[in-house]
């Protein structure tokens, strides 16, 4: 009896386990990251070197990225390829769960790799491995220069169906690249793939460049630039290279954003010791006074449904965040801590707002509520701001510099990414110093 | 009556120079009072005795006393050099975000180009320009050095 007994609570145990599919947990820090077996690529031999195509290090490289990608979210556990069990054709025909579940995986991508009319086709499968079941599985045919953004749209779609959320893989950050001793800086306005790969600029360094920030559709970008000694807001479009003013105020113009919708640029200008926020209409050109106040109104950022702006003014003696609707009426101010606040930038889920925070000497990247409440500061360091959301909400990239000696000396200014739980603070590999990251939406949306 | 007021002001100018003195024995090692520069190091000259530069507190664009008393120098100077122009490029120290700091530093500039203009100088002979922290001219990260970050320089044009 009491065996029979064992035998059905054993059964119900594993039954359970059975049916559940591997969920992974995002919305608290993640301690325990799950452990998942990126198998290499099994490549089609036949395939080897037409069109002049390493495939067998293709295979390696994308099975690669994917892994740093999983690796770097600090939610999973990319396991070492030398334990692994079976052999890459096999495994993604059919893997041979209880092996792989004998290293501990919990979850085995595998894939294959070819290329037929000079096209690459990429095909994946996602196996949860208590499950002993196929999650999901797709095929890509693509030209093969595309190989870096193929494994970042399957890590996409892997990170979709673990965690039930929207990657961020297949996207670019634009930035300002540093060069040069901190008192004659050289700055250039640069683009990179979220991995940092594939860097490129997209201003030589003559001229000052600052803040650079993506439209939604991530073909434009709106930055402030030193053209001529004369401080304004540019537009670019980065697939032709066109430049062109777009605060043509008399004054400074700074702070860009774009709205939602794409077709406005929010901005300060500065005219007499008092910089308010304006709109300009793409289109039309016409512009719109946002606010009127004696004080320093700017870093505004609208609320992904175009109906709210956050910014920061010092109408209250220092640097506070403040709400109002996007015509400028009801203004509210959110922040009452302790220190003082700026860089307000509304996540894209709408839900929360990241800040940067000084205090007693120390700055903090954060996040609180659209009203203010349930602050949480994430990190602090000696110098940091400017945070930039990734696609999905869960990710901030910001920039932090440290402390410079008698001539300079030590001073560097570098790309860092968190979790918004907190966890998984990480330095993002850039060729040169950088600052002002803006984070692009999905490239393959 | 005026003997009075004179007497007054005899009495103030000593006494300001026993606050001064006072103050310059005990900070002179740092030369920053109240959190504003005073030191000359970094100062340059428009002519023999017109500094180029005012310096302010953290966060504030307000002259102080000193500051007005350069401000009065370049005034005039530029009253004496009729078709000189000048910008006055308005700074900030590396403590603070960069948007802010672009508009702190204009309006730093323009607290210095409005006190000049008080004393007579045409607003047309003054452009301004903001470089917020982009441009420190001490690159260490030290309170000194962003004292004299804090700063409005005033430049020749012509």
């Amino acid at each position: 009896m009491k065996k029979l007994l064992f035998i059905f609570i054993f059964n119900f145990v594993f039954l359970g386990k059975a049916l559940a599919l591997i969920e992974v947990d995002i919305t608290r820090g993640n301690l325990d990251p799950l452990p998942i077996a990126v198998s290499p690529l099994h490549v089609d031999i036949k395939s080897e070197n037409s069109a002049g195509i390493k495939i067998k290090e293709l295979g390696d490289n994308i099975s690669e990225i994917i892994e740093n990608n999983f690796r770097n979210t600090g939610l999973f556990n990319p396991l070492k390829k030398d334990a692994f069990v079976q052999k890459p054709d096999i495994a993604h025909l059919k893997p041979r769960f209880e092996d792989w579940r004998l290293i501990k995986a919990q979850a085995l991508v595998t894939g294959k790799l070819l290329i037929k009319d000079q096209k690459l086709k990429v095909e994946f499968r996602l196996w949860d491995l208590a499950a002993a079941q196929e999650m999901t599985a797709l095929a890509f045919t693509t030209t093969p220069s595309n190989w870096r953004r193929v494994a970042h749209i399957i890590s996409d779609k892997i990170y979709e169906r673990l965690t039930g959320e929207e990657g961020y893989f297949d996207t670019r950050i634009i930035y300002v690249a540093e060069s040069g001793p901190k008192n004659l800086r050289i700055k250039k306005l640069a683009i990179m793939d979220q991995d940092g790969f594939n860097t490129k600029y997209l201003t030589l360094g003559n001229e000052l460049v600052l803040t650079p920030r993506f439209n939604p559709t991530n073909q434009m970008v709106t930055y402030m630039s030193y053209f001529r000694n004369m401080p304004r807001v540019y537009l670019l479009d980065i697939e032709t290279g066109t430049q062109e003013v777009v605060g043509n105020f008399p004054g400074m113009t700074f702070a860009p954003r774009f709205s939602p919708d794409g077709k406005k640029i929010i901005m300060s200008f500065a005219k007499d010791g008092n910089s308010d926020i304006f709109t300009m209409d793409l289109e039309t050109r016409v512009v719109e006074r946002i606010t009127e106040h004696s004080s320093i109104d700017t870093s505004p950022s609208f609320s992904p449904d175009g109906k709210y702006i956050a910014f920061n003014s010092d109408r209250s003696g220092l640097q506070q965040i403040y709400v109002m609707r996007s015509d400028g009426s009801g203004v509210k101010r959110i922040t009452f801590g302790k220190g003082i606040y700026g860089t307000p930038v509304w996540s894209p889920r709408g839900d929360l707002i990241a800040f940067t925070k000084m205090h007693k000497g120390k700055f903090y990247i954060g996040v609180m509520r659209v009203d203010g409440t349930g602050e949480r500061l994430l990190t602090e360091n000696y110098y940091q701001e400017a945070p930039s959301w990734s696609p999905n909400g869960r990710v901030l990239v910001f920039y932090r510099e440290t402390k410079a000696g008698e001539k300079g000396e030590g001073f560097t200014a570098k790309l860092w990414s968190i979790d918004i739980t907190g966890y998984n603070e990480r330095k993002l590999s850039t060729k040169t110093d950088a600052s002002d990251p803006s984070w692009s939406s999905l490239l393959s949306k | 009556m005026t003997l009075n007021t004179n007497l007054k002001n005899i009495f103030l100018v000593i006494f300001t120079t026993l606050i001064l003195s006072a103050c310059s024995t005990a900070k002179k090692s740092a030369d920053i009072e109240g959190d504003v520069y005073t030191g000359k190091e970094t100062v340059e000259y428009l002519a023999a005795g017109v500094p180029d530069r005012v310096f302010f507190a953290t966060n504030k664009s307000s002259l102080t006393t000193a500051s007005r008393a350069t401000l009065r120098k370049q005034a005039t100077f530029l009253r004496k050099n009729k078709n000189l122009n000048v910008t006055i490029e308005g700074h900030a120290d590396e403590r603070g975000t960069r948007e802010y700091n672009l508009a702190l530093g204009e309006r730093r500039a323009n607290a210095a180009k409005d006190y000049l203009m008080t004393y007579g100088i045409s607003g047309k002979r003054i452009s301004v320009i903001s470089y917020g922290k982009e441009k420190p001219v001490n690159p260490k990260s030290s309170p000194l050095a962003w004292s004299q970050n804090r700063r409005s320089v005033t430049v020749k044009v012509n």
